[in-house]
């Protein structure tokens, strides 16, 4: 313990919310610029996939778990979006300003680490749900899509989003440039994506190759989301909250060590 | 005059074995403009960066207002503003969302009439609407110092806010300090240039490697800068100063073949020729004179290079 000098003032800690609000509009300002941009990608690509996996494919392959397989996918669509934009979103909002310099005015700020994390990530993670709604929306024009449990999609789509932004966050303060910041999206997270049931359900595989496939965090999270739609899934989705519950909180602590050693932040 | 930012035992090492700080002792006073100055890599920007929160210190303690700048730093942070040394500002944002966004991260309420003020001041408030990138780079400065009030802070850090700036931007920018000392800010700014630091500057803070070596009243600093001295090389030598010149407090140089005369060039009127009128009915004949004077240039280079 540090000894306390004398005459030294102290005051009760008071959340910064005026400064968590700037921080969380600037953030949804810089999508509201690009938002042509940022919408349409998605929509075109989910469309592309419905055109060949959809009707290509799936012409062939009628129904995987009873369910038609155009809209089997959409979940797993939905779910490979909010991977990606969570990670790109979250992780671009705090790695830019540390590449411009601009961090420096958070630092200064008298705004607390969690106050940081809480507006990047909230951020990233509104956009991201309102990504998946609009996914969700075009699909509709391609598959007839059915939700049995909305509250269970609510949940899954925001703890996803949530889950992502917070690891977009921790890669946008690890990345040193734009390469490595590209890195862990690309690297892992569209294979463990792909290869964890987004387009087919992992009861498909053979038995090895589906025990393997049981490591890969990203069956669990695509599988509850798709038994929210259908009530199908390929693991109990009591599993797939615990597990996604479980990566949250790993997020939540690595970010948490962040701050607390200012990791890659402060000098 | 109380203290408002008061430092102590401040150390920084960083993590590449560097050592910017040693064991720096500074304590800044409530309304002063304070001036330090140093060359690069002394160690400014390091000790500017440790009180605003954005360098952490190795060692030592920082109390802005009476606040631990580590464990309460909402309330060390909120009076600080800081101007960077670096051009650091966003590029598609608004003048005006940017400054506003400014006042937001530090806690405070909108206040558009306020934020109208600091643009009006800056000239910044014809360019609001302006995308940031579209700014000339005086104008993004102003931009930086126009954020860095946006919070209304007590208390101002400049680092190096007038390197490579125009001289209307300059002039503006000093006419901005005085303003808002006026209004009880305390400012702190570092500079390369001494006429700045003598220009604007009550207290200056002298800093070589990583070491606060000298912190004085300006004009004190001054009076010591500000002496001249007359040498008289004599025809004979003296042993000692006859009793008739004892007011003018001379000294002899040079085996008594040198007589000094110091002054400070600020109040001398008729020193010198009352000396040289007196010596001349004393038949005291000197062959050759000079005068020399220590500029604040010389102290300086002669501190920072540590042969006081
Ligand atoms: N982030 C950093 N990492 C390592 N060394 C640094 C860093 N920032 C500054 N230094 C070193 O610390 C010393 C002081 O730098 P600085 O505080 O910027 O000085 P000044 O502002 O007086 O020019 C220099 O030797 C500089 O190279
Ligand atoms: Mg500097």
């Amino acid at each position: 313990m540090k000894q306390q000098p004398q005459g030294t003032k102290s005051t009760p800690n008071r959340f910064n919310h005026h400064g968590v609000w700037a921080i969380y509009r600037f953030e949804l300002e810089r999508a509201r610029r690009t938002l042509l941009q940022s919408l349409i990608t998605p929509v075109m690509t989910t469309s592309l996939y419905f055109v060949v996996f959809g009707a290509a494919i799936g012409s062939r392959m009628n129904e995987v778990d009873g369910i038609p397989y155009g809209a089997f996918i959409v979940p797993g669509l939905i779910m490979l979006s909010l991977f990606t934009e969570s990670l790109m979103n979250a992780s671009f909002g705090i790695h830019f300003p540390k590449f411009t310099g601009t961090i420096y005015e958070v630092l200064s700020a008298p705004i607390s680490a969690f106050e940081i994390a809480l507006a990047y990530v909230g951020a990233a993670a509104t956009k991201s749900v309102i990504l998946g709604l609009v996914i969700l929306a075009t699909s509709t024009l391609f598959v007839p899509v059915s939700i049995l449990h909305p509250v269970w999609m609510a949940t899954f789509l925001i703890l996803t989003a949530t889950t992502f932004s917070l690891f977009g966050f921790i890669i946008g303060i690890w990345a040193k440039d734009f390469e490595q910041l590209q890195l862990i999206p690309m690297l892992i997270v569209t294979p463990l994506t792909f290869l964890g049931g987004a387009f087919y359900s992992i009861n498909m595989l053979p038995e090895a190759w589906r025990s393997i496939t049981l490591f890969n965090p990203v069956v669990y999270l695509i599988s509850g989301f798709r038994w929210s739609f259908y009530g199908v899934s390929d693991v109990g989705h009591s599993i797939s909250l615990a597990m996604t519950l479980a990566f949250l909180l790993i997020c939540v602590g690595i970010v948490w060590w962040i701050f607390k050693t200012g990791y890659r932040l402060k000098h | 005059m109380p203290s408002v930012i008061s430092i102590s035992n401040l150390s920084k090492t960083y993590a590449s074995g560097v050592q910017a700080l040693k064991r720096v002792d500074l304590e800044i006073y409530q309304g002063e403009i304070l001036a330090l100055l140093g060359p690069n890599g002394a160690g400014k920007t390091t000790l500017i960066g440790i009180i605003c929160g954005i360098v952490t210190p190795s060692t030592g303690i920082v109390l802005t207002d009476g606040y631990d700048i580590v464990r309460d730093y909402r309330m060390a942070r909120s009076k600080i503003g800081l101007v960077p040394q670096e051009l650091a500002t966003d590029m598609f944002e608004t003048v005006w969302d940017t400054v506003n966004f400014s006042r937001g991260l530090f806690g405070l309420a909108p206040n558009h009439a306020y934020i109208e003020s600091v643009l009006q001041q800056l000239s910044l408030w014809d360019k609001r609407k302006q995308e940031i990138m579209a700014l000339s780079g005086g104008m993004k400065r102003r931009l930086m110092i126009a954020k860095a009030l946006a919070h209304e802070p007590e208390i101002l850090f400049l680092d190096e806010p007038t390197a490579g700036v125009d001289v209307e931007l300059r002039r503006d920018m000093w006419h901005m300090v005085r303003t808002l000392r006026e209004q009880g800010t305390t400012i702190i700014l570092t500079t390369h240039y001494i006429e700045e630091a003598e220009e604007m500057a009550d207290r200056i803070g002298v800093i070589r490697k990583g070491e606060m070596i000298l912190v004085e009243d300006k004009t004190s600093l001054m009076k010591q800068l500000g002496k001249k001295q007359l040498s008289l090389h004599l025809q004979q030598p003296m042993a000692e100063i006859p009793e008739a010149l004892a007011q003018w407090q001379l000294s002899l140089d040079g085996e008594g073949h040198d007589l000094l005369y110091t002054f400070d060039m600020h109040d001398e009127h008729k020193g010198i020729s009352s000396l040289l009128k007196r010596m001349s009915e004393l038949s005291i004949n000197f062959t050759d004179l000079n005068t020399s004077q220590s500029s604040l240039e010389e102290i300086f280079v002669e501190l920072v290079n540590g042969q006081q």
